[in-house]
């Protein structure tokens, strides 16, 4: 039972399938500023077009007072079929894209391909001055890799936000 | 059963008849609405019809408040129809209004068509943007294929699970053009199946924590309410069975008769000294369609600290939001307590009844204060004895009586003396606290009720909120009785600089009051003014005998003040009482003038 004395912060991964409709995002993330919640990663995408389903996965942090209150204002939202508390409830992967564009010439270039050889980073787009590195892991991992390709040359970062699924034969159905 | 047969092939009609046939079989007889260049065509359709009655009001904040009124008075749904733009940007108070109490009511806004949103069209808003948070749930049709199952759809929404106001957005095209009548689908909603039934475990959970109490409390609030009058019912018979105690939150008044012995009053800021102990001494509490609301707990952590919490609420996200709790039951309240009833039934455990009397000698003794007392001496008149008059004559009279308020300190003091023995009989803006609510909700509890006797309690600042409403009463002819508590300031606001701003009473004088009388003839009412105690049983009795609209305007003591009061930030045991009582405390903490 969530303790309201309790400041501990926790991080949350929660999924959440909606139906795939009109402001149906606009209502989620109207909810997190409405009530004052931390987003710290949204992603969105239909994942079943004939049922007209998209899966939301956000990460938040907040005490467990707080993430329990996330989850019931989430699961009362007329279009959401589904909440999951996927940090809470068992063993799941967290995998976030990353393109990571870095500028630079002569041995700089070399030590950018290098080094994202090291993190299985691959190279999508390339000039005789530029990289662009494609690159999948857990958040932590793209983090190290762009620290690293700063003072080389780095030059611009895309990144699309934590997606996130339970480990082992469980279903998410609506 | 036949008369859906017959209708069961699709039909082709105009987007406007869609709706008006969608609100009729869902059972609308009236709807509350003002008219503008978006929705003409449904006006048209209304216009070649007998089966729904339109009231037209004169200004769309009062639509859905009268809409409010007319759902909270007859569990039915509110149904409101508004243009574009500054039509449906008015009603949004109300919304939220009806969003904070928990009302069904539907909001039907008029749109620019639908190739014209987008571009800041005229009368063009952003109504499903701007209503997102001021709504249960809100829908923009851009399909006439899927018209009449938005509207069927909207009517579930509102009233399913916990209750609230629903925006269906019909762009003008959408209403012109031509499309199939789909019947209400049998089959249920894809993702939004509220939970009614409790579950087992946690109401054996709930009566063994209520069976083994010493100091038991009943809290209920509007959940009670909107289950329906057998949930009211429900909750008459287990506090009865169980011998415990009973209190009412502001928007639960009237589920448990406020003349039963077991009735402790109201609890909260303005609730009475009894009630508020008792929440703050009792060993197991038990709180049943009410949300621990900032009003009611006083400041969070002195809250009944030494109690055991039953929580049982539809909304699950009302649980462990403010107050944590030892068993939750999610589930409507009439169910709930017909389980609570069945498995208190059931259960061999014996209740400590010695324990509880004794608990009841501790409740009395609290009573003992007289924390509602005061005195009316002279011929000026205390605002709380204009209300228990009221009280009292209307009883007497034994006619069927609704109570509407604006917000404020009268609305307070009627909480207080105005005494409510059905539920469904008391309705006032609780969450938002709405200034102008009360005159148009007492419009739409009247259109519902033709016969009774329906009186707004107001002050004199709040009822000009909506003053043009008076222009509505005249229109339909109905009957409402405005009983103005006239202390000529904005009475709670004059309350709070007293007590937490050094009397600097800054901008709450109502300056430059119209008079009344002349403002109720105007609008073709009848205009009273009242300034000496000794004409108020009177003034009363022919206000209510006139069969037309009046404005009883009741000169009252300006300076009174509405106790007994939990400031800011306190708890319960630290009440303010009125002076010369005894107990109580006094001042407010620096902390507690953060808060409101």
């Amino acid at each position: 039972m969530p303790d309201p004395s309790e400041t501990t912060l926790r991080n949350a991964t929660i999924a959440v399938l909606v139906e795939n409709e009109a402001g149906i995002l606009a209502r989620v993330v109207g909810l997190f500023s409405g009530r004052g919640y931390n987003i710290e990663s949204l992603t969105v995408a239909p994942v079943d077009a004939d049922r007209r389903l998209s899966r939301i996965t956000i990460v938040t942090s907040g005490t467990d007072m707080v993430i329990e209150q996330i989850k019931a204002q989430l699961d009362r939202l007329v279009p959401v079929h589904k909440v999951s508390d996927l940090t809470l409830e068992g063993p799941h992967l967290a995998r976030e894209l990353a393109l990571i564009k870095v500028v630079g010439r002569g041995e700089a270039r070399m030590e950018a391909l290098r080094l994202a050889d090291a993190f299985r980073a691959r190279v999508v787009d390339a000039t005789i001055e530029s990289f662009v590195f494609e690159m999948t892991g857990a958040g932590e991992k793209l983090d190290a890799f762009i620290a690293l390709m700063r003072p080389i040359g780095l030059a611009e970062v895309s990144r699309t936000g934590v997606v996130a699924i339970a480990r082992g034969p469980g279903g998410f159905e609506a | 059963m036949s008369a859906t047969l017959q209708t069961t092939e699709t039909r082709t009609m105009t987007g406007a008849e869609i709706v008006l046939q969608a609100l009729k079989d869902n059972g609308v007889e009236v709807i509350f609405g003002y008219p503008g260049g978006a929705v003409l065509p449904l006006y048209d359709a209304l216009f070649q019809q007998n089966a729904i009655r339109h009231i037209l009001v004169r200004h769309e904040q009062a639509a859905v408040h009268a809409a409010e009124g007319y759902a909270r008075s007859t569990g039915k749904v509110g149904v409101v129809l508004v243009t574009s733009g500054p039509g449906a940007t008015n009603a949004v108070t109300g919304l939220v209004d009806a969003l904070m109490d928990s009302i069904p009511v539907i909001c039907l806004t008029g749109q620019v068509p639908t190739h014209l949103i987008g571009n800041d069209a005229f009368q063009e808003a952003d109504t499903t943007g701007i209503t997102r948070p001021a709504t249960k749930h809100n829908y923009l049709v851009k399909d006439i294929k899927k018209l009449a199952g938005t509207v069927h759809e909207a009517f579930y929404v509102a009233k399913s699970g916990r209750p609230g106001p629903v925006v269906i957005d019909l762009p003008k095209d959408i209403l012109i053009g031509k499309g199939p009548y789909n019947e209400a689908p049998q089959a249920p909603h894809r993702s939004y199946r509220p939970q009614t039934e409790p579950d087992m475990t946690s109401i054996r959970a709930a009566v063994r924590l209520l069976k083994g109490a010493r100091r038991p409390i009943v809290y209920a609030g509007g959940g009670v309410i909107n289950a329906g009058p057998e949930a009211s019912r429900l909750l008459g018979d287990f506090v009865r069975m169980t011998g415990m105690p009973c209190t009412h939150t502001l928007m639960g008044l009237g589920a448990f008769p406020s003349e039963d012995p077991q009735f402790l009053g109201m609890l909260g800021m303005h609730g009475t000294y009894e009630a508020n102990l008792a929440m703050h001494g009792c060993d197991v509490m038990l709180n049943i369609g009410a949300r621990f609301d900032d009003r009611v707990t006083g400041r969070l952590n002195a809250f009944s600290p030494n109690s055991k919490k039953i929580h049982a609420d539809i909304d699950p996200s009302s649980i462990n939001k403010n107050v944590k709790v030892d068993v939750a039951i999610v589930g409507d309240a009439g169910a709930v307590l017909k389980a609570l009833i069945e498995c208190w039934q059931a259960d061999e455990q014996p209740q400590d009844r010695a324990a509880i009397a004794e608990w009841w000698r501790a409740i009395d003794g609290w009573r003992g204060t007289g924390c509602l007392q005061y005195r009316q001496e002279g011929s000026i008149i205390k605002p709380q004895h204009a209300v228990k008059r009221l009280y009292e004559i209307t009883r007497e009279m034994g006619r069927e009586t609704f109570i509407t308020t604006e917000v404020g300190q009268h609305q307070m003091w009627a909480a207080q003396y105005f005494g409510f023995q059905k539920p469904n009989r008391w309705m006032t803006s609780g969450g938002l606290g709405t200034m102008g609510y009360g005159l148009p909700a007492a419009m739409g509890v009247q259109i519902a009720h033709p016969d009774a006797l329906v009186i707004d309690i107001a002050g004199e600042a709040s009822i000009l909120m909506n003053i043009q409403e008076m222009g509505t009463l005249a229109q339909y002819r109905l009957p409402v009785k405005v009983f103005i508590l006239n202390n000529e300031y904005m009475g709670m606001v004059r309350q709070w600089q007293e007590l937490l701003h050094g009397s600097r009473y800054s901008e709450s004088y109502s300056e430059a009051l119209p008079d009344f009388v002349r403002l109720a003839e105007a609008f073709h009412a009848r205009g009273m003014r009242v300034t000496e105690a000794s004409q108020l049983d009177d003034a009363i009795r022919e206000m209510i005998a006139h069969p037309g609209p009046v404005i009883a305007d009741i000169a009252v003591a300006k300076d009174e003040n509405c106790f007994p009061m939990i400031p800011s930030g306190a708890a319960h045991n630290e009440m303010i009482l009125a002076p010369g009582q005894e107990g109580g405390v006094t001042g407010v903490t620096d902390e507690g003038k953060v808060l409101v």
